[in-house]
């Protein structure tokens, strides 16, 4: 095993090194084991400011209404009030808003696996004339924001009739996503041209290679684009704001909202919400970490 | 058919979705809203065209318009610039070499950033909260009374500022990344010269995360233009205007006062402003190098 403390650890090592060490030598070790305390101390410093607010989400869920308003503020709750739970679930909607926040996460996640490969495929696998211009045009709908287009969507899916179905949240995620194309075109670049042309000398269709080779190769970056999909799905608020105007079809997100915008809201119930809320998002991500970090940092490096 | 256009159609058959969501999705709705910027709408009657008169109000007459500005710049200079600090250097702490528990800080840096807005707007409320709130009772502790945050016009924006920084999990993996891309060799060659640690952040670190930058610096400005849902829920743009955002003011003129025309205005404006700022940021990164 390896020494936890770093100071000890150069301590044990530094005889290997250097069997005479020199005053000076010695001062710089002993420098460098205080930086990395140093080091230590800020990040646990950061990292505690960053976990509190769950924290007193999570205690906030428990307490009473009193122990809420407390002040000096109470940090655990004396007894666990689990009934804000029960309460929760029974007084609000939750199954119906949860019944409907999966249906249009998990068809925004079909629509954004299938669209976005395909996409990808046509601006990475396929030698075509104009291909990086239009590439360019892709990357420029990033920078453009929902604001921009938000009325006359709006509008468009109204006279369409879509305006209180859950269609303007999901269909659009059938025509591609910028940030994914960019981010499966990364990924398709990088797998060998051979396995390509080897299939076509076959006689194989670019369709075939697409779903034969280049998809099955490609799992570990679609669960990225799933997850990315999911979280965002999932967190959004102004799309179902915007889009339902139905009770019977709001998200999780809508009805919380609606509930704190009433006068004197049961703030213990809403934590209570809030917690059921995100523990699955923290459970999805500690799962499957790798890809989130993968999917972000290939983006931001590239970028 | 030979070999070119065949590839031309076949990529442009995969792309297709692509195409179909652009022209739908985006260049209609882009150019039916600079059509709507010059009219007066408001869903029940048919829009009244009326030439520029919308901007001329944005631009000479409503004073809203331009607290609403300026919030949102105060959010893109003092918000952006404090958090791309705090980033770089978590990031910094974070590359230190032989630190132990890596994996473990990266995930709680991150997980803010799945918070769903709702959540989030929650969370900070009780935070925040002036009396009963987990800062100032910390700051209670170090003998400094707390402000009254999101109830007050002067620190509410602060109040949006520590939320910024708390969710900023994306910009810290990316600078992680980036830093471990800067050669070792470098800091090597500076610590044979005799260059001490802030020499070494400001003439080695600091240049070579200039492509970061640049990237987490648009991505940023633009979120803050877009953010939307926790200065809704959390304060709707009280007190006092303070923290009645671009997007959320836009928000209300079409669907609150059913000014579509008007927010179609301020869609426009909107867009401009992001490019030149985007350009702008180009350049001065440019410039930098």
């Amino acid at each position: 095993m390896k020494a936890s403390l770093p100071v000890t650890n150069h301590m044990e090592t530094r005889p290997d090194i250097d069997p005479t060490p020199e005053p000076k030598k010695k001062l710089k070790k002993v420098n460098k084991g205080f930086k990395q305390l140093a080091v230590y101390i800020m990040l646990i410093l950061f990292a505690s400011a960053f976990v509190v607010p769950f924290f007193w989400l999570l205690s906030g869920s428990l307490k009473s209404s009193s122990e809420l308003f407390a002040n000096p503020p109470v940090w655990i709750p004396e007894v666990f009030q689990w009934s804000n739970y029960k309460e929760a679930f029974t007084s609000f909607p939750f199954l119906l808003y949860f019944k409907n926040t999966l249906i249009i996460v998990f068809f925004t996640c079909v629509g954004a696996v299938m669209s976005n490969s395909l996409i990808a495929y046509g601006f990475s696998r396929i030698e075509w004339k104009y291909r990086d211009g239009v590439f360019i045009l892709v990357l420029a709908t990033l920078m453009l924001p929902f604001q921009v287009i938000m009325v006359p969507l709006f509008l468009i899916f109204k006279d369409i009739g879509w305006i209180g179905t859950f269609y303007p949240l999901i269909i659009p995620h059938f025509f591609g996503n910028p940030f994914f194309i960019f981010l499966l075109r990364q990924f398709f670049i990088g797998i060998p041209k051979e396995l390509s042309e080897s299939a076509k000398m076959d006689g194989a269709s670019e369709l075939t290679i697409f779903l034969r080779i280049i998809l099955p190769l490609s799992k570990p970056i679609l669960a990225t684009v799933v997850i990315f999909q999911f979280i965002e799905a999932w967190r959004d608020f102004l799309g179902p704001l915007i889009f339902l105007s139905d009770n019977r079809l709001y998200t999780l997100s809508l009805g919380v909202q609606q509930i704190m915008s009433e006068n004197d809201p049961r703030w213990a119930l809403l934590m209570a919400v809030g917690v059921a809320m995100t523990l699955p998002v923290i459970i999805i991500f500690f799962f499957l970490q790798r890809y989130f970090i993968e999917g972000i940092t290939f983006t931001g490096s590239k970028g | 058919m030979n070999t070119e256009r065949r590839n031309l159609r076949n990529g442009l058959l995969f792309i297709s979705p692509w195409i179909i969501g652009f022209l739908f999705f985006t260049i209609y709705p882009l150019f039916s809203s600079l059509y709507y910027s010059l009219t007066k709408y408001n869903l029940i009657t048919e829009p009244e065209f009326v030439g520029l008169q919308n901007y001329r109000e944005l631009l000479f007459v409503d004073d809203v318009f331009f607290t609403v500005l300026g919030n949102t710049m105060y959010m893109i200079f003092v918000g952006l610039t404090l958090t791309t600090i705090v980033t770089i250097f978590i990031a910094i702490l974070l590359n230190t070499k032989d630190i132990k528990g890596m994996s473990f800080f990266r995930v709680v840096f991150f997980i803010p950033t799945l918070v769903p807005f709702v959540v989030l707007a929650i969370l900070w409320i009780w935070i925040l909260q002036p009396d009963s709130g987990v800062v100032n009772s910390v700051l209670g502790l170090i003998g400094i009374e707390g402000p009254g945050w999101f109830a007050s016009p002067k620190w509410a924006k602060p109040g949006f500022i520590l939320m910024m920084i708390w969710m900023s999990g994306n910009m810290i993996l990316i600078y992680l990344a980036a830093l471990g891309d800067i050669p070792k060799t470098l800091y090597e060659a500076a610590s044979i010269d005799g260059a001490n640690v802030l020499q070494k952040v400001f003439h080695i670190t600091l240049p070579m995360l200039r492509p970061a930058i640049l990237f987490n610096g648009i991505t940023g400005m633009i979120a803050i233009f877009q953010s939307f849902a926790e200065a809704f829920i959390i304060t709707n743009g009280g007190p006092d205007n303070a923290t009645l955002f671009y997007s959320l003011y836009l928000y209300k003129n079409a669907f609150q006062y059913f000014n579509m025309g008007y927010a179609s205005a301020m869609a426009w404006i909107l867009l401009i402003i992001a490019l030149t700022m985007t350009l702008i940021f180009f350049r001065l990164s440019k410039r930098w190098e």
